[in-house]
């Protein structure tokens, strides 16, 4: 059966485990992961730690629509959407997206989709703590226009 | 009452993360409400009056001429960077 797994939470995730999860089903030859993470270097400022703010109630939605919006447009079998908020550290994991389709295309396609649109589309704001100081992170027109792609 | 919301910059900027206001014709739409609000000093003024502020209207995003009902939430934040 199909599932959607979609968490906004403070707690780390666990790779193996998650993939475990989109992967146990012998229909799919393909499971397409993938994990940001906070870099060391943002805009020439070394980067300490990172602390993501979210709308708690609007983000799960914008969530659920973007996974239901890429259902519409690859046959996916099993999705997961973990998104993490609070503050994270230099080399922690902030945000798995995976997917599972009985073939690759579907299953690229769809995580990369599914990145771009959260990064442009769901209520979340990062704070960095750099050598700097502390400030809000840019949008960046990049991150626009890869969603923007999708749309063509 | 009108429930708005403020996140990010916009909250740390303003120092509130949230209010309520009597719903009326001077919050008929977001940009009502949003001309409402920038009105209080000009802190607000400046805050509310950037080019990149975007509104959600009980948690969807809009555009600024969306009407406004008694009861609706509003959110006002800057770009999203989550990721």
């Amino acid at each position: 059966m199909q599932t959607s797994r979609i968490l906004v939470q403070t707690a780390d995730f666990n790779v193996p485990e998650e993939y475990q999860r989109i992967a146990a089903d012998h229909q799919d030859g393909a499971v397409v992961t993938f994990v940001g993470k906070v870099r060391d270097f943002n805009e020439g400022n070394q980067i300490s730690d990172l602390t993501l703010e979210h709308y708690p109630g609007m983000t799960e939605k914008v969530l659920e629509q973007i996974a239901a919006e890429a259902r519409s447009r690859w046959p996916l079998n099993h999705l997961t959407i973990i998104h993490r908020v609070g503050t994270m550290h230099l080399g922690e994991q902030i945000v798995f997206i995976g997917v599972s389709s009985a073939h690759r295309k579907a299953a690229f396609a769809a995580c990369e989709f599914l990145i771009d649109f959260l990064k442009t589309k769901a209520p979340f704001w990062k704070l960095e703590s750099s050598d700097k100081g502390q400030g809000w992170v840019e949008a960046r027109d990049a991150d626009e226009q890869a969603a923007k792609a999708w749309e063509q | 009452m009108i429930n708005v919301l403020f996140f990010a910059q916009v909250r740390e900027l303003l120092g509130e993360s949230s209010l309520s206001i009597e719903a009326g014709s001077n919050t008929a739409t977001a940009d009502a409400l949003r001309q409402t609000l920038a009105a209080r000093s000009d802190k607000w003024g400046k805050v509310l009056a950037s080019d990149k502020l975007l509104v959600a209207v009980n948690q969807t995003l809009c555009h600024w001429d969306t009407e406004i009902n008694d009861g609706d939430e509003v959110a006002f934040f800057p770009p999203v960077t989550g990721g």
